[in-house]
């Protein structure tokens, strides 16, 4: 049997006196698309920065091929690292950077490649991306969508094995979430990249999904794929896929 | 009971405070000599602290200096000695003034930039953002800009002692009618190299104690007492730079100056 490439054993991490994640346990395959889906301020952002070592869990264990991150060797850790690419809710772009140095920031900080092979890698995915003319323009002067498209330029300029996506289309219209599903999934078939989405455009984010998680309360009450969440006998499944507010409360 | 609770907590906060911004520190100087090097960054927080602060420090410099002319001629005139007045603005100005008020001048235009804007990084992930590239956010943010501080605050200081020199000289000699020979010779005769290595020893170290408390505050944004995790935080961040940048400023002039008399 094939061993996941990332899997969450028992995770659990408290800010404070607010635990967050109660036990998480999920598996990611290599080359899938896991999406992650479930309640605003439920711990999905917390369960990506866990990958990306952005936050520590408390208990548990991240397993990585099977081993815990956390023993690997320090060269192996930074592999893994090297590896993965994160693309932000907010894009996080460097404002005092123009779009061309945003996207080569990862090669030109971390690589020894030299500056010709950076700019074809730069521009190779500009051109992908359909950012041709706007590499001399700063992150402010873009509009919302470009800015996506820019964020996931550099998220992809390192040829990454595993990408995390945290709710990539909040504040995009219909159409253009359309066209950021379309554009990972396009990417994802032709990197071959390991992608784990959180997301709340449901029902839309199930065309891109291979598996899919419901992070509840802390803990993934449902894993299984398209066809597996839309069939459902689960109340809160239901519930939660059909935005029904009587089911599935909000806090606020 | 709770006063001693609160006391002792305020203290175990000070202390931590104190040992996260020593290390803030470390791992900033010591991540200048790691390879790349990183020249044109250097290059630009030069630019930034030390060419855009210099209308500033003339400014001032040439104020301070005036000023100086002008209250030191009408007290020495009091004892007839109004010939010192070239030696009492020149030490005057290159032992205390010209390191003290070049550094808050320039903790005013440039070291408030560095923690509002390594603050809006902070709270808008910028900072993350690095992490999760590989790139280690103190030697991106904090390095360069101690070095371009330890450059820019050493020649600003060279230039407001200048010109304040020369201040002097406007209203001492040119407005009252010293005469403009033996204010010159005063300045000359009385400035010793230990004076101006004295200036520079306490510029040098200014510059590490503004570059660090303004970067520190900005870098920590989110740990800022009372501020929280958005504009506030970045609003208080910026203002404690300026505030402890100061006191710091200070403290440490004080500290130098009673080693070197």
């Amino acid at each position: 049997m094939t061993l996941p490439l990332i899997q969450f054993v028992d995770i659990k991490k408290n800010f404070g006196a607010n635990q967050v994640l109660k036990g998480v346990n999920l598996s990611i395959y290599k080359g899938d698309i896991m999406v992650v889906i479930g309640k605003s301020g439920t711990g999905k952002s917390v369960l990506l920065k866990h990958i990306i070592g952005l936050v520590h869990q408390d208990s548990g264990q991240l397993l990585i091929d099977g081993k815990p991150l956390h023993t690997l060797p320090k060269k192996e850790r930074l592999f893994f690292k090297r590896e993965l690419s994160y693309m932000f809710q907010e894009n996080a772009l460097f404002d005092f950077l123009n779009v061309f140095e945003n996207i080569a920031l990862p090669l030109t900080e971390t690589s020894r490649d030299t500056r010709s092979i950076i700019e074809e890698k730069v521009t190779t995915r500009m051109v992908q991306l359909g950012l041709g003319p706007i590499g001399k323009k700063f992150p402010s002067q873009l509009s919302g969508g470009m800015r996506k498209r820019v964020a996931l330029a550099r998220a992809l300029v390192t040829d990454p094995k595993v990408v995390l996506f945290d709710e990539p289309t909040t504040g995009l219209d219909p159409v253009r979430k359309k066209k950021v599903h379309t554009m990972i999934k396009e990417y994802q078939e032709q990197f071959g990249f390991t992608a784990v989405i959180v997301s709340h455009d449901i029902p839309q984010i199930f065309d891109l999904a291979q598996h899919i998680a419901l992070l509840d309360e802390g803990k993934i009450i449902f894993e299984g794929t398209k066809d597996d969440i839309l069939h459902s006998r689960s109340d809160t499944v239901n519930a939660f896929i059909r935005g029904d507010e009587q089911l599935c409360p909000t806090d606020t | 009971m709770k006063y001693i609770e609160k006391l002792g907590g305020a203290t175990l906060g000070g202390v931590e405070s104190i040992g996260r911004i020593v290390l803030f520190f470390i791992s900033g100087v010591t991540r200048i000599f790691v390879r790349p090097f990183q020249a044109d960054k250097i290059i630009d927080h030069t630019w930034f602290i030390g060419v855009k602060s210099l209308f500033v420090i003339i400014l001032t410099g040439t104020f301070t200096g005036m000023v100086l002319g002008l209250q030191g001629y009408y007290s020495l005139v009091k004892f007839g000695s109004e010939a010192a007045l070239g030696s009492a603005v020149s030490l005057t100005i290159i032992r205390e003034l010209g390191p003290v008020l070049s550094a808050i001048m320039i903790t005013a235009r440039a070291g408030s930039a560095m923690a509002a804007e390594i603050g809006v990084m902070r709270i808008s992930e910028q900072i993350d953002a690095l992490k999760t590239m590989q790139i280690d956010p103190i030697r991106f943010l904090f390095s360069p800009r101690i070095m371009a501080a330890l450059i820019s605050f050493p020649l600003l200081t060279a230039i407001f002692d200048v010109v304040g020199i020369f201040g002097g000289y406007l209203t001492g000699s040119l407005l009252l009618g010293t005469n403009p020979a033996i204010y010159m010779d005063k300045v000359i005769q009385s400035v010793k190299m230990v004076d101006i290595a004295g200036g520079f020893l306490k510029s040098f170290v200014f510059a590490i104690v503004v570059t660090t408390i303004c970067c520190y505050r900005g870098y920590y944004t989110h740990l800022s007492t009372g501020g929280g995790y958005g504009a506030k935080g970045v609003s208080m961040a910026t203002t404690n730079s300026v505030v402890q940048s100061c006191v710091f400023i200070l403290i440490v002039d004080y500290i130098i100056t009673y080693f070197l008399v």
